[in-house]
């Protein structure tokens, strides 16, 4: 009797997809404005198709069999295309759990005089669209964490640009926390950039970091002395009042550091080190 | 004479475990401080104090447990921070509180530092068992 099943369900097929397409069409929760009819019906076929082709008797009680491999395949490209649709990953779900109906309403159908087998094929089955369903909310997952893993990689390299305010002089402005991977990547773009552009001073505005803690202070120390020992001077600006008495209780030393209140004091401070003037022209009368 | 006793109004518990999680516990204290009306002053320091033993906890520790808790005595209202570890413990708690003093490579300003900008500093800790910092930061302290 059991070795019945697989021969049945591959028998079927058609029966089990007409079913299935027959019940997505009734359900009040069919999306026809995100897929069409005849997209939703070749997915289905091709899934169907996937199942019984795959599907054995041996493998029938182990969902991780590498024999379902297509499937999980076939899966994973249901899932990424549907969310790029825009359906939800609940929808996707559902949508392969109903096959469960139609695969059980088969079953039911051919094995109506045994009971007993039928309960045992109905977990098994169960168990094996489950897994299937299981897969599509993985696959969702994982869309999602490249995203944000995209995103930070983003974050990173967008968060510290280095500016040419003058020729000479460069700005680096820094938003967010200091943390040590980050100031690896501010002393790296900052060193870098002296070099390529022969500047002499440069600007660390510090106007959007939230706060400066011991060890963002001792990041900053090490980046002024690095750009030091390149032979440049490195002015440190965007220090507000309440920055200024949290470092001076903190009992950090910053004063061997030329340090700014605002990013325009310290282009002025550049400027008159490099014999720079800048003026209001006269009106010519 | 009557004393006044200190109450706590509210708490709040996270858990710091990765040097990501230094910023958004900052970001909580910043929102309890705001909602007590803290000064912009008095609220940079609190969340200085707060970032500097958040990142010793994460550095000698391994990461531990804050709780936040909103208080009140009198009048007068603050925040007030419970940080605790089972990490190593310090050894000699006097030395770690001089400036300039640590274990590590940093500037050795963490635990004095902390100290000076808050209104009330406690810490306890016994070596193989963990350290239990407290602060506690006035309104207009």
């Amino acid at each position: 009797m059991k070795a019945d099943l697989v021969k049945t369900l591959q028998k079927k097929k058609k029966q089990i997809l007409e079913i299935w397409m027959e019940k997505q069409l009734a359900d009040a929760g069919l999306r026809d404005d995100l897929i069409s009819n005849e997209e939703l019906r070749i997915q289905s076929e091709e899934l169907v198709q996937a199942l019984v082709q795959s599907i054995t008797e041996k493998n029938l009680g182990n969902v991780e069999s590498s024999e379902f491999e297509p499937v999980y395949e076939i899966l994973a490209g249901i899932s990424l295309s549907r969310a790029k649709q825009g359906f939800s990953p609940r929808e996707t779900g559902i949508y392969i759990f109903s096959l469960k109906d139609s695969l059980l309403q088969v079953i039911q159908e051919e094995m109506r005089d045994d009971p007993a087998a039928m309960y045992a094929e109905t977990i098994r089955i169960s168990k094996l669209v489950d897994s299937f369903g299981i897969a599509t909310f993985e696959t969702f997952i994982k869309g999602r964490e490249e995203v944000i893993y995209r995103q930070t990689n983003e974050i990173t390299e967008i968060s510290t640009p280095v500016i040419r305010v003058w020729d000479g002089i460069l700005a680096l402005p820094i938003i967010g926390t200091l943390d040590s991977s980050r100031t690896q990547v501010v002393m790296e773009n900052l060193l870098q950039e002296i070099v390529e552009t022969g500047s002499s001073i440069a600007i660390l505005d510090i106007s959007g970091v939230p706060a400066v803690d011991s060890l963002v202070a001792q990041h900053l120390i090490k980046t002024v002395s690095a750009t030091r020992l390149m032979g440049a001077e490195c002015i440190i600006s965007g220090i507000r009042p309440e920055i200024a008495q949290t470092v001076v209780h903190l009992g950090i030393d910053l004063s061997n550091i030329t340090t700014k209140a605002s990013l325009a004091s310290a282009l002025r401070h550049a400027f008159s080190q490099l014999h720079l003037e800048v003026r209001k022209k006269q009106k010519q009368q | 004479m009557m004393t006044t006793q200190l109450v706590t109004l509210t708490k709040d518990r996270m858990v710091v475990k990765l040097e990501q999680d230094v910023v958004p516990f900052r970001n909580r204290v910043k929102e309890h401080a705001t909602k007590i009306g803290m000064g912009l002053v008095n609220q940079t320091k609190l969340i200085t104090a707060a970032s500097e033993l958040s990142r010793n906890m994460l550095r000698y520790a391994g990461g531990g447990e804050v709780l936040i808790e909103v208080v009140s005595k009198g009048r007068e209202n603050g925040i007030r921070l419970t940080f605790s570890d089972k990490g190593p413990g310090i050894e000699d708690i006097k030395k770690a509180m001089q400036d300039g003093y640590s274990t590590g490579k940093s500037l050795g300003l963490g635990l004095p530092g902390t100290k000076r900008l808050v209104s009330e500093f406690d810490i306890k800790s016994v070596p193989n068992q963990g350290t239990t910092v407290i602060i506690l930061k006035w309104k207009n302290g």
